[in-house]
């Protein structure tokens, strides 16, 4: 029964975020942005914050800190997110998070919306983004709202 | 069980546990540094290390006649304190009349297959993991030695190579980590160095001892890369790339990590 309970727990902590037959939308880059939200509609802030803050769906707070006091402990790989909002525009933000390469060749920040260029993904997770187009979306509406 | 141990990787990679003493110098740092005092003292002292547990069932196994031969390691090897002393800090290494190099863990299989005449020890088993500890043991505090033997060059470069090679879903290489970001804190715990002077290692968080392949299948895991199989020659590549790495740093095994 304990065994049982911890296989649904990893399985659910697995659970990819993403169906199998999602594809990549197609959006236009912009000198360093993409102007367009991905799914033609807005994201939902609150929700971005949940993903921002989750440790197995956005990743984010293993390399960086941000004002999300709850989680304790959070990364210092990467600059801070406080002030994301203002130092970048929702465009920016948007091409940050969908592939972050396309900006700084050696960065290490994963792509979170490409599927190219990737090597022995596990079964698991290949062919599908680390964030669905909606998920982008509510993490790009997140980061605009910090303004310091 | 497989899904049980991918489920535990992602949790000592993923899961925040230990927040520890860091240092940001550039020099070699074992991860036993990285650990706070309460666990550098249960690794010193043997009474409380249990990673000595699988050492005293090494012993007993090491003595045990086994295997169509009905031979024990001891009647060819005598006493391991003395024949086996040196031995854990060189490998991986290409026995004789072989070509490719083999860890600790392969010789002890290429033992018992051809001078026990014994079935090989699954990799992981409670038996494979003591009889490694029991001869890691025998090298503890030796510094560690790759032998010069230079038809290991081109298997050490290939391990380079991996170790550089950025791979899985986020796209990370172990150099991205252990190189250009050890010490510095990947959500709460400190990345090490990765060397392997400690392994096998008794980990809190397995309730176990596991060797070095197990703790690079988690590393892999955490990244969402398709981990080696379990008998990969990737995994003895990258450890003579480790262990070339670490030349010189002691053996501590069998270690103690949270
Ligand atoms: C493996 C490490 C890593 C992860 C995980 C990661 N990032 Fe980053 N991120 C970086 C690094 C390093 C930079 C610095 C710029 C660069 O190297 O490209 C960066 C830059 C950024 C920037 C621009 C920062 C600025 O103000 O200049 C934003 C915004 C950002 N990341 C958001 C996120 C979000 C949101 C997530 C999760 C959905 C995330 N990152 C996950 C490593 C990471
Ligand atoms: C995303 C960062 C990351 C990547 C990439 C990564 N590791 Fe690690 N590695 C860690 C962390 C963090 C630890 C310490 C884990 C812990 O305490 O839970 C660790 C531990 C280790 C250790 C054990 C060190 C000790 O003292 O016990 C070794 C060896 C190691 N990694 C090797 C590798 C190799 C080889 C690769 C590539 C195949 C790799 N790692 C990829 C983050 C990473």
């Amino acid at each position: 029964m304990r065994r049982v309970g911890l296989l649904v727990v990893v399985l659910a902590l697995l659970a990819p975020a993403v169906r199998a037959q999602d594809e990549l939308r197609s959006f236009m880059i912009v000198r360093d942005s993409i102007p367009e939200s991905l799914t033609g509609t807005p994201g939902d802030a609150t929700r971005g914050r949940a993903i921002v803050a989750n440790r197995s769906v956005g990743l984010c707070l293993l390399c960086h800190s941000g004002p999300i006091p709850e989680e304790r402990f959070q990364g210092n790989l990467a600059p801070s997110l406080a002030g994301a909002g203002a130092r970048w525009s929702e465009g920016q933000l948007r091409l940050r998070i969908v592939d972050a390469a396309r900006l700084n060749a050696d960065t290490i920040m994963p792509p979170y919306y490409r599927l190219d260029h990737l090597h022995r993904v596990a079964r698991l997770f290949s062919e599908k983004p680390i964030l669905s187009a909606e998920q982008v979306e509510d993490v790009v509406a997140y980061l605009a709202t910090l303004k310091e | 069980m497989r899904r049980v141990r991918i489920g535990l990787g992602l949790a000592s990679i993923f899961a925040a546990s230990f927040a520890a003493a860091q240092s940001g110098d550039s020099s070699r740092h074992s991860g036993y540094q990285d650990m706070g005092p309460a666990l550098q003292k249960m690794q010193d002292d043997d009474s409380a290390n249990p990673g000595m547990l699988f050492v005293q069932a090494g012993e007993a196994l090491w003595n045990q006649r086994t295997g169509a031969a009905n031979k024990a390691c001891a009647d060819c090897h005598r006493a391991a304190a003395a024949t086996m002393k040196g031995v854990a800090v060189r490998y991986p290494a290409i026995p004789p009349g072989t070509a490719k190099p083999v860890d600790l863990e392969g010789r002890i299989n290429l033992c018992r297959t051809a001078n026990q005449k014994a079935e090989p020890l699954a990799g992981e088993s409670r038996e494979l993991l003591a009889l490694t500890a029991y001869l890691a043991r025998q090298s503890r505090g030796l510094p560690i030695a790759p032998p010069d033997d230079p038809r290991l060059g081109p298997f050490r470069e290939q391990g380079a190579e991996l170790y550089k090679r950025r791979q899985g879903q986020l796209n990370l290489a172990c150099a991205t980590c252990h190189d250009a970001n050890a010490g510095k804190k990947l959500a709460g715990v400190t990345i090490p160095q990765a060397h392997p002077d400690g392994y096998p290692v008794y980990r809190l968080e397995w309730q176990s001892l596991g060797s070095l392949k197990r703790r690079l299948r988690n590393c892999l895991v955490g990244i969402r890369a398709e981990a080696y199989a379990y008998d990969a020659p990737e995994y003895v590549l990258l450890e003579l790339y480790l262990m070339d790495r670490a030349k010189g740093m002691k053996l501590e095994a069998p270690g103690v990590r949270p």
